[in-house]
């Protein structure tokens, strides 16, 4: 089992790898594609299919969409010079980072260990427990983002909102017009 | 049905008119039990998209712009929000607090349980769709244009 999520993890950071540091578009393209169906394997092995399916489309929507806008266009990827302001600061927050997750990630559970660290005292013991008797919900998941945590899924309809908003005043026929007239 | 050159090939197109049922369908039943089983509004509403987004890949721009406009899709964007907010406020006013799930609970296992989830998984498959198929829409048509722009640099 955790092999499994090992090599799948190893797999996922060559894809990134290859991604960022190949040439030709169209290959990153695909290699970030690669990486997005093998994050959804790992969300089955995890046993989370609500965000398995949920990564699924979206994965394979934005590839559409990248793919329809790399197909038409020739040029390649510039080449990145690295200077020193940028590899003093990769390696500083890098550091920030480990540091912090070191004393973090000391507090979680166990992996797969959840129900024998059960805690009574915790707000997920509660969740747990109470979202088939007062919600009636056998999905405990659907449960906590529509009902426990209601707000939290307003925020996101409030997020999707305000990006289509925001490709509405981008990508408008006006502006466009007015543009090609200069 | 009236021939036209746009889009794919007339292979595409026939299995894109049979499979659009089948992903309709399949859309409204991860919303409908989203409450019971794996999945709920988002993925529901991401599948109806990515339906919609291969008729537009299959039949091309102009015939699916015929049937669907901005002012209709921002509409029916605004209509799921709206009705988000509407049951969260109905939540205020009959009982305690905000978005407080007051509705008729019925029996686990049910498809009419669990109060208000069923209710704003619908609001957020009407909202994701719409919000998800516009975004692909926009960047169809900022297409268009620049290749407008780019043949008219062109003839200069």
């Amino acid at each position: 089992m955790e092999i499994i999520l090992i090599s799948l993890l190893a797999f996922m950071i060559i894809g990134a790898i290859i991604a960022i540091e190949t040439y030709d578009l169209l290959s990153s393209v695909i290699s970030l594609g690669a990486i997005g169906f093998a994050l959804c394997i790992v969300f089955l092995f995890l046993g989370a299919p609500d965000i398995a399916i949920v990564q699924l489309i979206v994965e394979i929507l934005s590839l559409v969409v990248l793919l329809k806008l790399i197909l038409k266009r020739e040029d390649k990827d510039d080449t990145v010079n690295y200077n020193n302001f940028s590899i003093f600061s990769v390696i500083f927050f890098t550091g920030i980072f480990i540091t912090l997750a070191y004393f973090f990630l000391k507090e979680i559970h166990k992996f797969g260990n959840i129900f024998q660290t059960f805690n009574k005292g915790e707000i997920y013991s509660y969740y747990i427990s109470n979202a088939l008797e007062k919600i009636k919900a056998p999905n405990i998941v659907s449960a906590i983002i529509l009902d426990f945590r209601g707000y939290d899924t307003l925020g996101e309809a409030t997020v999707i909102f305000t990006a289509i908003l925001g490709g509405l005043v981008l990508l408008r026929k006006i502006g466009r017009k007015k543009d090609e007239t200069k | 049905m009236k021939q036209n050159n746009s889009g794919m090939t007339i292979i595409v197109k026939t299995i894109a008119k049979l499979v659009i049922y089948f992903i309709s369908v399949f859309a409204f039943y991860i919303t409908l039990t989203g409450h019971l089983t794996p999945g709920g509004g988002f993925a529901g509403g991401a599948i109806f998209a990515a339906g919609l987004t291969l008729l537009l890949l299959a039949f091309g721009k102009d015939i699916l712009l015929k049937k669907f406009n901005y002012s209709k899709l921002n509409i029916a964007d605004s209509l799921g929000a709206l009705a988000f907010v509407i049951i969260g406020f109905c939540g205020f006013f009959f009982a305690s607090a905000f978005l407080n799930n007051f509705f008729f609970k019925g029996k686990v296992f049910h498809i009419f349980s669990s109060g208000q989830i069923l209710y704003l998984n619908i609001a957020i498959f009407v909202k994701v769709a719409a919000c998800l198929f516009s975004i692909l829409l926009l960047l169809s048509m900022f297409r268009i244009l620049s290749e407008n722009k780019t043949s008219k640099e062109k003839e200069k």
